[in-house]
């Protein structure tokens, strides 16, 4: 049966201000101390009232540009109304018709430079809700609420249903989750649930070969990890299609509403859940205890002109500027900003973007992988490393020296050193690792390794090629730091004369 | 026991009287007459006279003792005060005590007032008699089988029964000038954002607003002076210099304009309210004002569109009753819905459910744009009426209410009567507009009937200085009710 997938994401981000988005206190992750980073105004007292915290709006209207949304000049607060214990106020102050920025895009890119473009609906600010903590030791004790993350900032990214696959749907948060890195409005852990994904999902099957049908939607909830979007969207498809050839049910069936599903990562299926969609009227109106937003056209230009680099600006600018191949750009592009200005220090340093390219995706990469580092916490500082890639690229030092000296860098800092740039020469120095291009010293290395070598002078000149590799090693041993490939070069050129 | 609060002020300043004496001299009235007025939920007279006796000791050692230098203020029990109770009258914070201060509460302690006790209300505000409230029917002070007019009707009755010279109420839709006007004193609502509401708790946001009452005009510019200004916790508060309000309260306005709108002396005018304030147009003509006829002919959608805001705000405002993090929690509930809707059974009484029941309904999915959204358009031309009319008067004066006090238990069986007690008032928490009650006449049975001056935005210091001028040429504000004589 011929099918196609529909996949519209929802994402919340949660926006690092330095305090939440109606109150003073402070926005951070911190489920150990619960209930103390709050105030009246988050615990929803009676009287309280909420005042907008202006850097929210800033963070949103940065990602917005960057999503390539227009932003909304003049725009408002809604009350979303439903009753959880999260929920302190009993209504959620969110954005319901006039959304802080709406109509956007984002593109992702294949290796082979192919653009996938999905366009945002909109993006809307509101506060989160607390957490609520349930009983877990199975003896009926009380569920209890932690309202440290209600009020924190939030932005509701809400894209167009143009995705077409679970690859599709990861890559483009993937995408997404990069971009605000780079920006550097959310933290966008998912494990702390700073980026927390829902997706909608339905299949449009074509079951006669000229009309199709949609399966009812369904809204994934809760994806927190990367996989967990790819595993779900891809059991989904496979439960929607069975279930389809089971039952037939379509929507505008009687009965046929969106149904709110969960995913179960560790079990590998998603499970109906009783959504409070279901009888749902959220009764939005505007909230009277705020004021409207109104933002200016210069405003707009200003935050466009203060926006860092984007991740695909980036990825362009690398295969310009560097020459870099879109493979190459996109891995270390993909790696996040702090290893993309690594990467540039490095390239710049040493005058060779594609030896500085090789280092840090090979090399630096590995390295950070086996000691779980962040690129900030490498103890080969951008600069050390350009000028070690440097040696190579004014030609006193081979690949392979090279590599000799990294991992002596990262053996001393291993040992809890602090390492310097000139230790890199001290380095060379020690195991005698400098190429030398000093002729005369060669020529005379080769003259006194030729005379004791006579049968494999004539093994060579009987054609066998491999025969030198001794008398390359012999010159090697009186000169240390030859480069071997000149050695044999002047070699050859002695014997055939 | 004299509610005139200049003269009080005066005997403190100058140290004739102290803080201390006048708070005992309260707290000897409130004992002696509140068990048949029940104006106050509670009274903390050790913490009065604590406040009080601190105040005196700055006087006495040559430091400012502030703008009220010791004279105590009753605080309406939904304005919040750091420690005290904030019940609003409901069950369902009968146990709930505020952690924090209000705007006003702040700024009263700052300028050296003593908070004397909570007082009585309607419950969240919702009602014109003190009926609603879940813990005592607030008498009024000239009649004690008749109502002291709502919702502050417990701050309105305590001056009024000279329990104590200032208090401070919320006006949603006449919530001080009603009660002011049936108890015979002074009471205002400000222009909305003029005072902060930041620890008011919201009855309908849009429209409440905090304001003062006092047996003179001169106590309610003293308050305003206090409590009005900007405050950045509240976003709706703006953000304008507040005049020196005791300052120019005394200076006449020359060729002051006031309009009289036709649609407010029509059916349903008590005869001897209408009598009192024709005779207060001719004493203002008597002292110089022109008066001009007006027209506020939306003035007949007031009600309607009045309980639809208000009720839709109130739907969502008191959402935050759930028993879930403060308030009654009922203990008849299996699950969670359960839990919600028995908590809020039993906490919420019948108006409060009423208003609940027709904000939500208003705001439902597919009535939205017949109700709510219909009822803001109005609510604009309603504002739009009196911009209207501000361009040829200085001040609107009206009735405040159409009759003079009823009798308790007389219009509680009909809310849409009770409705009607506001009819007069309503329109200025529908346009924002500042409005002040002042005494000018009474019943042939001898009870207060109020006058109203309504202004633009801002104007605050125009109305008390109208005031003041009507109240300089006439007595009734200093009439008493028997029972406030100590
Ligand atoms: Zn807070």
């Amino acid at each position: 049966m011929n099918f196609t997938t529909i996949i519209g994401l929802e994402v919340h981000v949660q926006l690092n201000t330095r305090t939440k988005i109606f109150c003073g206190c402070v926005n951070k992750f911190n489920p150990d101390q619960p209930n103390t980073q709050t105030c009246p105004v988050c615990l929803g007292l009676p009287g309280s009232l909420p005042v907008i915290n202006r850097e929210a709006i800033h963070l949103g209207q940065m990602t917005g540009l960057a999503l390539n949304c227009t932003i909304t000049p003049f725009t408002k607060w809604d009350r979303k109304q439903y009753f959880y214990p999260d929920l302190p106020k009993g209504y959620q102050t969110s954005q319901f018709d006039l959304p802080l920025c709406q109509n956007g895009y984002i593109e992702t890119f294949s290796h082979e430079g192919e653009a996938r473009r999905v366009r945002i609906l909109r993006a809307h600010l509101e506060e989160d809700a607390g957490k609520n903590m349930h009983d877990e030791s199975g003896r009926g004790r009380d569920s209890q609420v932690d309202l440290n993350r209600a009020g924190t900032p939030l932005l509701e990214i809400v894209s167009q249903p143009d995705i077409r696959s679970a690859q599709e749907a990861k890559a483009i948060l993937e995408e997404l989750h990069l971009l605000l890195t780079y920006l550097g409005v959310s933290d966008c852990n998912m494990q702390e649930g700073s980026l927390r994904c829902d997706a909608n999902v339905n299949l449009h099957i074509d079951t006669d070969g000229c009309s199709k049908v949609a399966t009812p939607i369904v809204e994934v909830k809760n994806l927190n990890s990367f996989r967990s979007i790819e595993a779900a969207i891809e059991y989904e498809v496979k439960r929607q299609l069975e279930e389809f050839q089971k039952t037939g049910r379509k929507i505008g069936d009687p009965g046929v509403e969106k149904e709110t599903r969960g995913w179960d990562m560790e079990r590998g299926y998603t499970f109906a859940q009783r959504g409070k969609e279901e009888a749902a009227d959220y009764r939005y109106f505007p909230c009277p205890d705020l004021v409207p937003v109104t933002t200016s056209p210069e405003r707009i230009e200003e935050i466009r002109r203060s926006l860092p680099e984007f991740p695909a600006q980036r990825r362009a600018r690398y295969r310009q500027e560097f020459g870099l191949s879109l493979y190459d750009a996109s891995v270390i592009v993909n790696q996040g900003a702090g290893l993309a200005r690594y990467f540039e220090t490095v390239a710049n340093l040493c005058g060779d973007a594609k030896q500085a390219a090789n280092w840090v995706t090979q090399d630096v990469q590995r390295d950070l992988n086996d000691r779980k580092l962040t690129i900030g916490e490498f103890p080969i500082s951008a600069e050390l490393l350009g000028q070690l890639l440097k040696r190579i690229v004014v030609g006193d030092l081979t690949v392979k020296g090279a590599r000799e000296v990294y991992a002596q860098l990262l053996a001393d800092s291993d040992e809890g050193q602090t390492l310097l740039v000139d230790w890199i020469d001290a380095i060379i120095e020690e195991k005698s690792l400098k190429v030398v291009n000093d002729t005369g010293l060669l020529d005379a290395a080769i003259t006194s390794a030729l005379e004791d070598s006579q049968k494999a002078i004539d093994d060579y000149k009987a054609g066998k090629q491999q025969a030198l590799g001794a008398v390359v090693g012999k010159v090697m041993k009186l000169v240390k730091g030859a480069d071997a490939k000149v050695v044999r070069e002047m070699l050859i050129r002695k014997i055939d004369g | 026991m004299p509610t005139i609060t200049r003269q009080l002020h005066q005997s403190l300043l100058s140290g004739a009287v102290t803080s201390t004496a006048l708070v005992q001299r309260c707290l000897n009235q409130i004992a002696a007459r509140d068990g048949q007025v029940k104006a106050f939920l509670q009274i903390d007279a050790d913490n009065a006279l604590a406040q009080a006796a601190a105040i005196d000791a700055r006087r006495q050692s040559g430091q400012s003792a502030g703008r009220f230098a010791g004279l105590p203020v009753g605080l309406k029990d939904n304005i919040c005060v750091m420690g005290a109770t904030a019940t609003c009258g409901s069950r369902i914070l009968e146990n709930f005590i505020s952690p924090y201060d209000s705007h006003v509460a702040e700024r009263l302690k700052a300028e050296g007032a003593v908070l004397l006790g909570r007082t009585n209300l309607d419950e969240f505000a919702m009602g014109s008699s003190c009926e609603n409230s879940a813990f005592a029917v607030t008498r009024n002070p000239w009649d004690l089988e008749r109502a002291p007019g709502g919702s502050s009707g417990g701050s309105a009755a305590a001056v009024s029964a000279g329990m104590l010279p200032l208090s401070l109420g919320s006006d949603t839709g006449g919530s001080i000038r009603q009660p002011a006007a049936l108890c015979g004193i002074v009471g205002m609502k400000p222009t909305y954002g003029r005072v902060s509401r930041y620890g008011l708790v919201a009855y309908a946001s849009s429209l409440d607003q905090i304001g003062p009452f006092a047996g003179d005009v001169y106590g309610a510019a003293l308050i305003m002076e206090a409590i009005a200004g900007h405050d950045r916790r509240d976003s709706t508060s703006v953000n304008l210099p507040v005049p020196s309000y005791t300052q120019t309260v005394d200076q006449p306005l020359a060729g002051l304009k006031i309009g009289v709108a036709r649609e407010h002396f029509v059916e349903g005018l008590d005869p001897a309210v209408e009598q009192s304030v024709r005779a207060a147009i001719e004493v203002y003509r008597s002292l110089g004002a022109t008066i001009i006829e007006v027209s506020l002919p939306r003035s007949r959608y007031c009600v309607a569109v009045y309980y639809m805001v208000a009720s839709s705000e109130a739907s969502s405002n008191l959402s935050r009753f759930d028993g879930v993090h403060y308030g009654h929690r009922s203990e008849n509930h299996g699950n969670l819905a359960e839990m919600y809707a028995a908590s809020r059974a039993e906490g919420f009484g019948d108006e409060v459910k009423r208003r609940i029941m027709l904000g939500t309904y208003a705001l439902s999915a597919g009535y939205y744009d017949a109700y709510y959204k219909k009822a803001l358009q109005v609510r604009r031309l309603i504002r739009e009426d009196f911009d209207a009319a501000f361009q040829s008067v200085d001040l609107i004066l009206s009735p405040v209410t159409p009759s003079s006090a009823f009798k308790i238990g007389e219009l509680t069986s009909d809310p849409l009567a009770m409705y009607l007690q506001d009819i007069y008032t309503l329109s200025a928490n529908l346009a924002g507009i500042p409005g002040l009650s002042i005494p000018c006449g009474y019943s042939p049975s001898g009870l207060p009937i109020g006058l109203q001056l309504l202004g633009p935005h801002f104007s605050e210091d125009r109305l008390l200085r109208a005031a003041r001028m009507y109240e300089s040429v006439t007595d009734w504000h200093s009439r008493r009710p028997a029972i406030a004589v100590d």
